[in-house]
């Protein structure tokens, strides 16, 4: 019975120390997560065919999905009626300086990516101008055809990261089977005049 | 040498021995406790059918006696008469120790489960073996249903937090084996990680009455206690298979057990459960399977007055969350609870893919325990839990297979507790604990932590004091302190930092600005005071009641300290607030105990007030780059709760009886005066049994369970603005779903193979008439319906 207790204080001492040890380690800070992949910004670029004035619409969310503040949406005026644009798209990642060009990377990885576009009070059609490897629409070139009545409304962009492009609608640009995760959702109020 | 035998239930022998045949057996019964002489006690030899009993100084003395085997039972008032064999070999001298306080007997015991309550003065159930061996392939929190003001909250089926009157998760103290479960219990998706299999039996004490377990267990004490070790040369065990129809699945728990006289014991237990998709009646749970793996090993040395033990348990729980669960941006969130429909329904699989947790709980416990005579009993004890967590979210490129959430939780306790017990109507307990906690975040994740890193420090001193007044009343005073440092290293995006408002109050506890996030090192102290008195009084034999006040603190959890980001399982923002007090907890509580022939009722009233209560609940939306999100808040209110639990039961004869248990709670917001939200609902379960142990042990049950639709709840109802329809929608976040009534079928037999070994088979149905419901207080009822019939065969060996 002695050794028996001799073994258990030994065995007490040891977890003991192994525990003041452990409690007294690390003074190191953690690591910062930057997050990958981070959009911040998001801008189309609307020509007019046959000449005109260019507008932009552009959303900036600088401090990104976890952040407090709102994403900036700015339009740079109203659109024509009956008109067509042709639409290119940029999109930015701010938090890091210069700005990280992600429009390459969409590129790159087009059959994993696709955006959509819609328009509230129909006031806007739009066709795909550029297409992924696999010949489904991706989106980063498109058109943009205005109603021919003046209204006003809103027009939503959304990029998709690995939709199923094979589901039903999607490659004629209906979002509601494609899946996969929104990397950006952008609302832009609009005036057709 | 002398060597010791023990005596069931009652009773402790020490013994000494010579030889020959003319042989002689006295020897003096002693008190253990306070070794006064006892008188009276009955010596009765049941090979011979002699018998004597002690004199006034407590001696006893047989003669004529041969050398040999012989089977002896002592008995005393107020023990039972259990059977003792012994070796007798010449003239033999018998000091023999009895043992007056059976739950003291709990630790070392021949034969028999003597299981009892922990507390005399508390709300308190007891749920022996039998009760859990039902629930082999479920969770504790299903099993913990049984008692009336127990519920559960949930997120689907296999995550099942228990609910002890309308509180939950970091208010209730799991204690597993002496250990208290440290397993990150914040969170409502964070599951006890106990395999009930382990189980020999629970004791559920309501309130914060049981201040030995720590002092902020506002809701309630879980104590999950091991099998006991009978203490004779022996090799037992048991088997429990189960198959289910709901979710193919099945369980399978062995273990093994062997015993020697004198106190050695070793012990080994495994369990293997895995299921695949369940379903409701209409359609496939998509992506709600299970994989559990778990073992335990036991060994120790084992006797009344002194002993050790160790213990080591793994458990790995690998769970699937119910894919139409996740949810892009709030516009899925609408969709989901307009369409009432999951969106995802695929045909069965065993697969288990993201959104799913994988998590593993290791325990290491070490104990020692000495008793002293005429004094008590000294316990010390070492733990350490590793909690490893990760949480797999639907993710796309190169992060496919990277968890959303990877925690490791490292908990090392030291406790001591003393037990003054040699006054049997005086008892004192005292005891001490300190204890280190270290949380790391993996940053591999890639994604920005929502628990910090952080280390927690914890000691406590606890002083319970038990008196009996008379046969009739019996008091109880408790008195703990408690100290907690947490010291986190926290990552915040200045954003957030400046709209929390921490810039202005928090600002000395910035250590590097990184310019869009800031590094923190928040330090909090915080030092609770508890407080416990209760009475216990019988009436007669039919009437008792009890009466019990309690004072508890809870400091706040690094969950609702911290939290400040996308909670990718959840698909919603959580935002804990650095500001956050402690709850303060006064409750107290009633109870009338009726017995009268076939009939007992046990009414259970209480009233909690809780100061500064931390609950969370969702506050509106946050538009980003992605759309807009749910934001759920942690915030701080003056609550009330309470409420009723009934447990009546009648029985007609010797087959038929019939149970009911049902529990009413109320839980008021005093500084909004509105319904508090996540408050179970009035429920009644009705029992109808009938057993005949003529018919192979035959048990039946057919149980009706109604639960009430829950129609006092917050509005937390708000517009969203959903872009593609260009409109305002409500999004009703806050209607719980309404009244379902289900009922289940229950019965088993034992077949007896031989004296050591039978087999019981039992057959379950639950929810016979498969009826859709969906329940208030699941996480996932904004998405699926919840369980269809499931149809159980279990089988269950013991040898």
């Amino acid at each position: 019975m002695k050794t028996l207790k001799n073994n258990l204080k030994s065995t007490f001492l040891i977890l003991l120390s192994t525990f003041i040890l452990t409690g007294c380690s690390k003074d190191d800070n953690p690591a910062v997560i930057i997050q990958e992949e981070v959009i911040t910004t998001l801008t189309a670029t609307l020509v007019p065919v046959g000449g005109g004035t260019t507008i932009t619409f552009k959303s900036l969310d600088l401090d990104g999905k976890d952040g407090p503040n709102p994403p900036v949406i700015t339009v740079s005026g109203d659109l024509l009626a009956d008109t067509t644009y042709n639409g290119s798209m940029e999109i930015l990642n701010e938090t890091e300086s210069p700005a990280e060009d992600v429009t390459e990377e969409i590129k790159t990885l087009d059959e994993e990516h696709q955006f959509f576009f819609q328009a509230t009070n129909s006031l806007a059609t739009f066709t795909y101008v550029d297409f992924d490897s696999d010949s489904n629409p991706l989106g980063l070139e498109f058109t943009l055809t205005t109603s021919a009545t003046p209204s006003s409304g809103a027009i939503i962009i959304t990029l998709r990261h690995e939709p199923n492009k094979s589901a039903s609608g999607v490659s004629d640009g209906d979002i509601a089977n494609a899946g996969g995760e929104t990397d950006v959702q952008a609302t832009f109020p609009v005036t057709i005049k | 040498m002398k060597y010791y035998i023990l005596i069931v239930a009652c009773c402790f022998i020490n013994i000494v021995h010579s030889q020959n045949c003319d042989s002689r057996f006295y020897g003096e019964v002693h008190d253990f406790h306070d070794g006064s002489p006892i008188i009276a006690a009955t010596i009765y030899i049941e090979t011979l059918d002699k018998y004597t009993t002690t004199d006034i100084d407590g001696k006893f003395s047989i003669a004529n006696l041969c050398d040999g085997e012989l089977i002896v039972s002592v008995s005393h008032l107020g023990c039972e008469t259990k059977r003792l064999e012994i070796q007798i070999s010449g003239d033999s001298f018998y000091v023999i120790n009895l043992e007056h306080h059976i739950e003291e007997l709990n630790e070392v015991k021949v034969e028999g489960k003597t299981i009892t309550k922990l507390t005399k003065t508390s709300q308190e159930t007891l749920l022996k073996t039998d009760a859990i061996e039902r629930f082999s392939a479920f969770s504790l929190g299903d099993a913990l249903k049984q008692i009336s003001g127990v519920s559960s909250i949930n997120t689907g089926n296999l995550i099942v937090k228990p609910v002890i009157n309308g509180l939950h998760s970091s208010r209730i103290i799991v204690m597993t084996n002496g250990v208290r479960l440290q397993d990150q219990e914040w969170g409502i998706e964070h599951a006890p990680n106990i395999d009930l299999n382990t189980v020999g039996s629970v004791n559920v004490i309501k309130g914060a009455d049981a201040l030995a377990y720590g002092g902020d267990a506002i809701g309630g004490v879980i104590i999950l206690q091991p099998s006991n070790v009978s203490l004779k040369d022996s090799l037992y065990g048991k088997t429990i298979i189960s198959g289910h129809t709901n979710g193919r699945g099945f369980s399978l728990n062995s273990s093994l057990t062997k015993t020697y006289k004198k106190g050695w014991y070793l012990g080994a237990q495994a369990t293997m459960k895995r299921f695949g998709d369940f379903e409701t009646p209409d359609y496939n749970l998509t992506n709600t399977g299970l994989n559990a793996k778990g073992f335990s090993i036991k060994s120790g040395y084992k006797t009344f007055e002194r002993g050790f033990n160790f213990y080591y348990s793994y458990l790995n729980n690998e769970i699937a969350i119910l894919k139409s669960s996740h949810i892009g941006n709030i516009e899925d969130l609408v969709n989901a609870i307009n369409s009432q429909q999951p969106l995802v329904v695929e045909d069965f699989s065993y697969n288990i893919e993201a959104p799913r947790q994988d998590v593993t709980h290791q325990i290491i416990k070490a104990d020692f325990y000495k008793r002293f005579k005429k004094f008590g009993r000294l316990q010390i004890q070492y733990d350490f839990q590793n909690n490893q967590r990760f949480e797999y979210d639907i993710r796309v490129g190169d992060d496919k297979d990277k968890p959303a959430i990877d925690l490791t939780l490292k908990t090392h306790t030291i406790r001591t507790n003393l037990k003054v017990d040699s006054k049997s109507d005086r008892i004192y307990k005292f005891g001490l604990n300190v204890g280190y906690q270290n949380n790391f975040a993996n940053p591999e994740t890639g994604i920005r932590r929502l628990i910090p890193d952080y280390d927690k420090y914890d000691a406590g001193a606890f002083a319970i004091s038990d008196f009996r007044l008379s046969d009739k009343t019996n008091l109880n005073f408790g008195l703990r302190y408690d100290f907690s440092r947490i010291e986190a290293k926290k990552f915040y995006l200045t954003s957030r930092w400046e709209e929390r408002n921490y810039d202005v109050d928090f600002s000395n506890i910035v250590i590097d600005d990184l310019g869009s996030q800031l590094l923190t090192n928040p330090v909090f102290d915080y030092h609770n005071i508890s407080a416990s008195a209760g009475i216990a009084y019988k009436i007669n034999d039919n009437d008792s009641f009890m009466f019990n006040y309690g004072l508890s603190n809870r400091a706040p959890n690094p969950s609702e300290l911290f939290s400040d980001g996308l909670h990718h399982s959840a698909a919603r923002i959580e935002l804990g607030d650095l500001r956050m007090k402690q709850e303060t907890s006064n409750r107290i509580s009633g109870t009338y105990k009726y017995n009268r022939n076939a009939l007992s009722i046990n009414l259970e009233a209480f009233y909690n007030l809780i100061n500064d209560y931390i609950f969370i609940e969702p506050t509106g939306t946050e538009l980003t780059i992605r759309g807009a999100f749910p934001v759920w808040s942690y915030n701080q209110t003056n609550a009330s709760l309470l409420g009723l639990d009934v447990t009546a039961n009648y029985k007609f004869n010797e087959h038929w009886s019939l149970n009911n248990k049902s529990s009413f709670i109320k839980g008021r917001d005093l500084t909004k005066k509105q319904a508090l939200i996540d408050m179970p609902s009035f429920k009644t379960v009705n029992i109808l049994g009938y057993s005949n142990k003529k018919w192979l042990q035959l048990n039946t049950e057919l149980q009706s369970e109604l639960v009430f639709r829950q129609n006092e709840f917050p509005d937390n109802n708000f517009n969203v603005y959903i872009p593609t329809i260009d409109s305002e929608v409500l999004l009703d976040i806050s209607s719980p779903p309404p009244t379902y009534h289900l009922l289940h079928f229950q019965s088993d037999i034992t077949l007896n193979l031989s004296k050591q070994t039978n087999l019981n088979i039992g057959l379950n149905i639950t929810n016979i008439f498969n009826t859709s419901y969906r329940e208030y207080l699941n996480r996932l009822r904004f998405f699926a319906d919840d369980l269809g019939r499931n149809i159980m065969l279990q089988v269950k060996f013991n040898y």
